[in-house]
């Protein structure tokens, strides 16, 4: 329990500017809400939101949450070696708590680690994601427009705080992080291209930029 | 059914999915190489992809986002962790906004 502490606070944080985020973009209150406490996924649920208030289709959201959110299936698939021995219905309980930190904390304690230890390590986050969400998206409309505006950025400040120490340390992420920045742009402001929508440019600049980083990459890094 | 109804049910399934059928079905080592690597990249791919250039039109002006990006990257390399990191961003864009804008 005392491990997820700080990832607590940050969500509660972060979830705030995403209920912002969200209400901002005409989502209603309650349904922000939902969104958080069913997902319990930044990145997932601020594409969702991008897509829906540019009513996507099931289809386009569908795949784009799957593309988005499939590092968690490698997270998954990580900590299957990971717990101990346990019964389908832990298990299955579990797997809803997979976040990026949840992972980073679990993967890298030194035993494996029991179902009482993971439900702990997952509740605290669990609440301060929907509790900041709920703060977000009720006091948006009570919040000064300089301080709305300042907010925008800090999910993506957290992705960057995410993705850039990984990088210092290991040249083949850095250099998939470049790739995929370099393709997101070009899908931004070239004539033509730039006409589709952000969740296919996701879903396209990731799988290519992945594999070429997979092809470009495998034998010199072994990947954790 | 609304359509934001739609939305958080397809969301809400194709995570949870995402997430549970490695956990619950997996059982032996993956054995592609290739394979690991991808995965391994595709986070990277994503963050990527969805901040930049997206994160310059995140605030009121580009001026301020470009600042706070920037940054972010610095509290980043240094390490501060995602709530210093994410703050951090979030002061230099209202400082550079109260004196821009």
């Amino acid at each position: 329990m005392r491990d997820g502490i700080p990832v607590c606070l940050g969500y509660i944080v972060v979830s705030m500017s995403f209920g912002m985020f969200a209400v901002a973009h005409g989502i209603p209150v309650f349904s922000t809400i939902a969104l958080s406490m069913t997902n319990m996924t930044s990145a997932g649920q601020f594409a969702a939101v991008n897509l829906a208030g540019a009513c996507a289709s099931f289809t386009e959201i569908g795949l784009a949450t799957v593309v988005v959110n499939i590092r968690y299936a490698l997270m998954s698939l990580v900590l299957s070696q990971k717990i101990e021995k346990m019964s389908f219905v832990k298990r299955m309980l579990l797997a809803a708590g997979i976040t990026d930190e949840v992972f980073t904390i679990a993967s890298t304690r030194g035993e494996k680690v029991s179902f009482s230890y993971m439900a702990g390590l997952i509740s605290t986050p669990y609440l301060g994601w929907s509790l900041g969400t709920i703060l977000g998206a009720t006091v948006n409309s009570l919040m000064p427009v300089s301080v709305v505006s300042a907010m925008g950025i800090t999910l993506y400040g957290m992705f960057v705080a995410i993705t850039v120490p990984v990088a210092r340390e290991e040249r083949p992420v850095l250099y998939t992080l470049l790739i995929a920045i370099t393709l997101s742009c070009i899908f931004k402001y070239a004539p033509v291209i730039s006409a589709l929508s952000s969740g296919w440019t996701i879903i396209i600049v990731t799988l290519f930029t992945a594999a070429l980083a997979a092809f470009l990459f495998t034998v010199d890094e072994e990947p954790a | 059914m609304s359509y934001l109804t739609g939305v958080i049910m397809v969301t809400a399934i194709v995570t949870y999915l995402v997430r549970m059928l490695p956990i619950v079905f997996f059982r032996r080592e993956l054995s592609s190489r290739r394979l690991k690597a991808f995965m391994y990249y595709i986070p990277y791919a994503v963050l990527g992809s969805m901040t930049f250039p997206a994160i310059l039109e995140s605030t009121r002006s580009t001026f301020s986002a470009g600042t706070g990006f920037l940054v972010a990257i610095l509290l980043a390399y240094f390490n501060r962790g995602l709530l210093q990191t994410a703050l951090g961003a979030a002061a230099a864009v209202f400082i550079v906004e109260y004196l821009t804008l």
